[in-house]
C-alpha cells in the first residue's frame, strides 16, 4: 500500500462518524454536495483530521478543499 | 439574466412561512419611544428592554447627554472626513485620552464602529505568511476581519486551552502569530479562561488581542474587562472594544502599549477610508467612559440583577447557556425554531423585549432567547421580568 493509499484509508475512517447518511465514499465525494455537512460538522471533522495527522489545515486551505480526494492530497502535502 | 438575489430564496421561503403562521417578525421591531435605558414603547405598549447590551445604562445619563449637546452646538453635526484628513476634532483626541485613562495604556485608537475596529485590527496586524488563531465561536466582525486580510486563519475549539495549545504547537515557530480571544462570548454569555489561554499563547511566542466588547464596564476592579479580572493585563498586546454596549453610544476602539502602535493610523484601511464619528458621539463616549471609571455601585447592582435572573429562571425549569451567571448575558436555550418564536412572541405581548437568536449566529446550531441585563433595571423590574418568563413559559409549555 502506497503512502497515499494509507492516508486515504485513514481519511475515510475519520469521515465515518460524521457520515450520518451512510453515503458510499469515493475520491470524488463532495463534503458539501454529497455529505451535506454544515459548517459546524466541517469544523469538528477538520479538528479530527488535524489531530489524527498532527497537522493544521487553515481556513484558507479548507476553502479550496471540496472533495475527499482533494483532502487526501492536502493531507499528503502537509505530512510530506 | 440571472437574478443575483435568487440565492436567498430558501431564507425568503422560511421567513414567509414563519410570518404566515401569525407571529410578529422578531427582526423588525421598532422602538416608537425610548423612555429610559430599560423602557421603550413598542406597538403602543410599554415594554421592558432585556436585550439591548446597554449594560451600564449610560444612554440617558444627564452628564453624557449634556456633553453630546454641547459638542453638537460647538462642532456641528458631523466631520465629513477621515480621521487622517479633516476628521480628527478636539473631541476625538479627548475620547482617546479618556480611553487611555480608563485602560491605563499608552495608546488608543477610535474607530467608527466596533465592527470596524475588528476589521481593521485583524486585517492589518496579521499579513501574508502570518497566522491568526481564533476561537471557533468568535464574533462575525473577527471572522470578517480575517477575510479582509491575507493571513492564514486557524480555528480552535471554543474556550479549549488544550486545543489552542495543540494548534499553536503545530505552527512554524518563526511565523508571526496573533491569538484572538474574547472576554465574554455574546451568544451564551460565557467567559474565556483568559489566564490559561494567555499563558499558552505566550509560551508559543504569539501576540494576543482580546475583544472586550461585552466585558468593558463591569469586569475587573476598574471595569476594563475580563482580562483585567483574570490578571493578564501585562501580557495582552491589544484590547478591542466598542462604545455601543456599556458606553452607550456607537464607535469602536483599540488600546495598546505597543511602542509602534501609532503607525496603525496610517495603514489600517477601516480606520483611514471612512468618515470619523460625529463630534456629539465622541463627546458622549468620552463623558461616559470617564464616569464608568467610578461606577462601582452600578457594577455591583448589575451583578446582583444578573445572578437573580439566572437563579430565578433556572428555578422555574428553563435550560440556560451557563451553569451560573458568568456575565450580564443570560441565554435561555430552546429546542427548536417554533418554540423559540412562540416564546419570544409571548414575552413581547406581555411587555418584555429579548433577542431571538438562531443559527448560524448561534453556536452548535442552537436556538435561544438572549437576555442582557442593565445596571438600571430596578429590583422591581427584575421581579416583573421573572413573572413574565413564568407566564410565557407556561403558556408555551416550556416549563410546568
Amino acid at each position: 500500500m502506497s503512502d497515499r493509499d494509507g492516508t486515504r484509508a485513514k481519511v475515510i475512517e475519520a469521515i465515518a462518524p460524521f457520515n450520518k447518511k451512510g453515503i458510499s465514499l469515493t475520491e470524488a465525494t463532495s463534503f458539501a454536495a454529497d455529505l451535506e455537512w454544515d459548517s459546524l460538522t466541517v469544523m469538528d471533522f477538520v479538528a479530527a483530521i488535524e489531530d489524527e495527522f498532527d497537522i493544521i489545515i487553515t481556513m484558507n486551505m479548507q476553502a479550496e478543499i471540496e472533495t475527499v480526494g482533494q483532502l487526501v492530497d492536502a493531507v499528503e502535502s502537509l505530512t510530506g | 439574466m440571472t437574478d443575483l438575489l435568487s440565492k436567498f430564496d430558501p431564507l425568503i421561503a422560511e421567513r414567509g412561512a414563519l410570518l404566515a403562521s401569525g407571529v410578529r417578525d422578531p427582526f423588525a421591531i421598532v422602538m416608537e419611544e425610548v423612555r429610559s435605558p430599560t423602557l421603550a414603547v413598542i406597538q403602543g405598549k410599554e415594554t421592558i428592554l432585556l436585550g439591548t447590551y446597554n449594560y451600564m445604562g449610560m444612554t440617558f445619563d444627564p452628564d453624557v447627554i449634556t456633553a453630546g449637546k454641547t459638542a453638537l452646538d460647538t462642532f456641528g453635526s458631523g466631520t465629513t472626513g477621515s480621521r487622517v484628513l479633516n476628521g480628527t476634532y478636539q473631541g476625538h483626541k479627548e475620547c482617546e485620552d479618556a480611553l487611555k485613562a480608563f485602560y491605563g495604556t499608552r495608546s488608543a485608537m477610535v474607530f467608527s464602529t466596533g465592527y470596524q475596529a475588528n476589521l481593521g485590527m485583524m486585517s492589518t496586524l496579521a499579513g501574508k505568511g502570518d497566522y491568526i488563531i481564533l476561537d471557533a465561536d468568535s464574533h462575525a466582525s473577527i471572522y470578517d476581519g480575517c477575510a479582509l486580510g491575507n493571513a492564514e486563519i486557524v480555528r480552535f475549539r471554543h474556550n479549549s486551552v488544550e486545543d489552542l495549545d495543540k494548534r499553536l504547537g503545530r505552527l512554524p515557530a518563526e511565523a508571526g502569530k496573533l491569538v484572538v480571544l474574547e472576554g465574554v462570548y455574546s451568544m451564551v454569555g460565557d467567559i474565556a479562561p483568559l489566564k490559561e489561554m494567555v499563558a499558552v499563547a505566550k509560551k508559543h511566542g504569539a501576540m494576543i488581542l482580546v475583544d472586550e466588547a461585552h466585558g468593558m464596564g463591569f469586569f475587573g476592579p476598574n471595569g476594563r474587562g475580563v482580562f483585567e479580572e483574570a490578571g493578564v493585563e501585562a501580557d495582552v498586546d491589544f484590547v478591542v472594544g466598542t462604545f455601543s454596549k456599556s458606553v452607550g453610544t456607537v464607535g469602536g476602539f483599540c488600546v495598546s502599549n505597543h511602542p509602534k502602535f501609532e503607525i496603525l493610523r496610517l495603514v489600517c484601511r477601516p480606520y483611514v477610508f471612512t468618515a470619523s464619528l460625529p463630534p456629539s458621539v465622541v463627546a458622549t463616549a468620552a463623558a461616559s467612559i470617564r464616569k464608568l471609571m467610578h461606577a462601582g455601585d452600578k457594577r455591583a447592582h448589575l451583578w446582583k440583577n444578573s445572578k437573580r435572573l439566572h437563579a430565578g429562571l433556572r428555578e422555574m425549569g428553563f435550560t440556560l447557556g451557563t451553569e451560573t451567571a458568568q456575565s450580564a448575558i443570560i441565554a435561555v436555550m430552546l429546542p427548536d425554531m417554533e418554540t423559540t418564536v412562540r416564546m419570544w412572541q409571548a414575552l413581547i405581548e406581555l411587555g418584555l423585549y429579548v433577542n431571538m437568536a438562531r443559527p448560524p449566529a448561534t453556536p452548535a446550531g442552537t436556538y435561544l432567547l438572549r437576555c442582557s441585563l442593565c445596571a438600571e433595571h430596578s429590583d422591581e423590574q427584575v421581579g416583573q421580568i421573572l413573572g413574565m418568563f413564568r407566564a410565557a413559559g407556561q403558556a408555551v409549555g416550556c416549563i410546568s
